[in-house]
């Protein structure tokens, strides 16, 4: 049921012409579907699918030693960014859990913005702040800004319809503070949370509706509008983490196996120590992906067993649309996490054969 | 939405087609809609006996996971294997593809059930409790 207290993004109209389906979304009103989960799907790995994703949080950190700043809150290594770069990084309370996974778009050494999940935003933003030295100013920028996502193989060709600047020239992982997308001002990443080549627009909350109608404009046959419900099988088919799920205060980046995104060796960040000692002493739980030998599909919260001892859970399981059968990513305890050992999973009372893998899961032909 | 006038209803969203003493068991338009895009059935074991309320099929929507109950008492003599294979059949047509077929222990049961107009009512209810949309 939708109550009446829920967040709107500017494009809530835009989701009631186009006949979505809405949900209450971690307190915001936001489509799952517009017509079927699966077709949005094959479109988004076809052609291209437009989503709403303004409710994402966005939050400015500036200051003359920001880069230092931003550095010792994150895992990854922000130091290697070069201004219009974005990086993948995770944030950790001392105990090596996760505040949450987030990008850092640098603008200079003095200017970064960090993109956060939406119903972490406040959360995030009073963490950083409270570790916030003096000269670090610190904003929450999230209503100001819409951000519209245009991913699938087609995004490029459809946007450069729509824009002056050469889009190609955008790399993975880059962005352009300044393009003009049919005439609007927009900041344009190339990055998602599909698996597919795409990007990710940052515009003024009331241009979002015209820019989202001249993308469509453009696409016309080659893009349509994806809702939450795809946004979640593109982005567990790719093997994403999902906040929450994969990820969260009680798991590390370790033990996500997101071990690239943690730089060790260069300087100090909130819970290098604790991620240092479990790197050291062992990871006892790592996530592991798995495809179902047996029937039945793999939900989150299911239990996992080895040799009927219970060893872990299912992070995230679901019928995966492209690779046309079910997979689950699990939390499970790592001698059992090796490709080929065989596991079961429990499904309504009864434990049904599944099986470790490695690079099974979704990647997107290489042109 | 459809509600074929031939048929009967439980407020589970099943559909029941009496023939003799079989009670061929369904779902409903307003049930497929609701789950969206099907991606898995399982079925109950041939020549099970079931009772009346209980949960003898289960089917998965990407998003979602319900049971199906039949509303009457007896032993399963059908089921649709396929479905196994090509659970999406439930969405394109969910009249036209049953999930089991039921011989009755006690034909009174389906007394119980609702009539298509009663089942029309219930659903205009029920899409009112969901908002409407």
């Amino acid at each position: 049921m939708v109550s009446d207290s829920l967040k709107r993004t500017p494009l809530y109209e835009i989701h009631q012409r186009y006949g979505g389906k809405m949900i209450d979304f971690g307190g915001w009103e936001l489509p799952v579907q517009y017509a079927s989960i699966i077709q949005e799907h094959h479109m988004v790995r076809e052609k291209a699918g437009i989503f709403d994703v303004s409710h994402m949080g966005e939050i400015e950190v500036t200051g003359e030693k920001a880069e230092g700043f931003v550095r010792y809150l994150m895992t990854n290594d922000v130091t290697r960014l070069k201004d219009k770069q974005v990086q993948y990084t995770l944030m950790c309370y001392p105990d090596g859990g996760v505040v949450d996974d987030l990008l850092v778009y640098r603008f200079s050494q003095q200017h970064y913005l960090l993109v956060v999940n939406a119903s972490n935003t406040e959360k995030d933003y009073q963490w950083i702040l409270s570790h916030a030295p003096e000269g670090i100013q610190v904003a929450n920028v999230s209503d100001q800004y819409a951000q519209i996502a245009v991913q699938g193989p087609k995004a490029q060709e459809i946007l450069q319809k729509i824009s002056d600047t050469d889009l190609s020239q955008i790399r993975f992982f880059w962005f352009e503070p300044q393009v003009k997308l049919a005439g609007i001002q927009c900041m344009v990443s190339r990055t998602g949370y599909t698996g597919e080549d795409g990007f990710e627009i940052y515009l003024p909350a009331a241009e979002a509706a015209e820019l989202w109608e001249r993308i469509m404009e453009a696409g016309g046959e080659d893009i349509g509008p994806a809702g939450l419900g795809a946004r979640d099988t593109l982005r567990f088919e790719a093997k994403l983490p999902l906040y929450g799920q994969e990820l969260g205060p009680d798991i590390t980046p370790l033990e996500a196996v997101l071990g690239h995104f943690v730089k060790l060796d260069s300087g100090d960040f909130i819970g290098r120590d604790a991620l240092l000692k479990q790197r050291d002493e062992g990871i006892k739980h790592s996530l592991a992906e798995f495809e179902m030998i047996g029937r039945g599909i793999p939900r989150s919260h299911y239990e996992v067993y080895k040799n009927g001892e219970k060893i872990g859970y299912v992070t995230s399981g679901a019928y995966a649309p492209t690779l046309g059968k079910p997979m689950g990513l699990a939390l499970i305890e790592s001698r059992w996490s090796e490709p080929g050992e065989d596991i079961d999973i429990m499904i309504r009372s009864k434990l049904i054969p599944a099986r470790v893998t490695r690079g099974a899961f979704y990647k997107r032909p290489q042109k | 939405m459809k509600v074929p006038t031939d048929l009967l209803y439980t407020n589970e969203h099943e559909w029941i087609k009496i023939e003799g003493d079989r009670a061929i068991l369904g779902i409903t338009d307003f049930a497929q809609e609701h789950l969206g895009d099907i991606v898995f059935v399982e079925l109950p074991e041939l020549d099970a006996q079931v009772a009346s309320g209980e949960g003898v099929a289960v089917i998965e929507s990407v998003k979602a996971v319900a049971s199906v109950y039949t509303p009457v008492s007896g032993t399963v003599v059908e089921i649709n294997d396929a479905l196994e294979d090509n659970p999406e059949l439930l969405n394109q047509e969910p009249y036209d593809n049953f999930i089991a077929i039921i011989e009755m222990d006690d034909p009174s049961e389906v007394e119980d059930l609702m009539s298509p107009e009663e089942y029309e009512q219930f659903c205009r209810e029920q899409e009112k409790e969901l908002g409407g949309r």
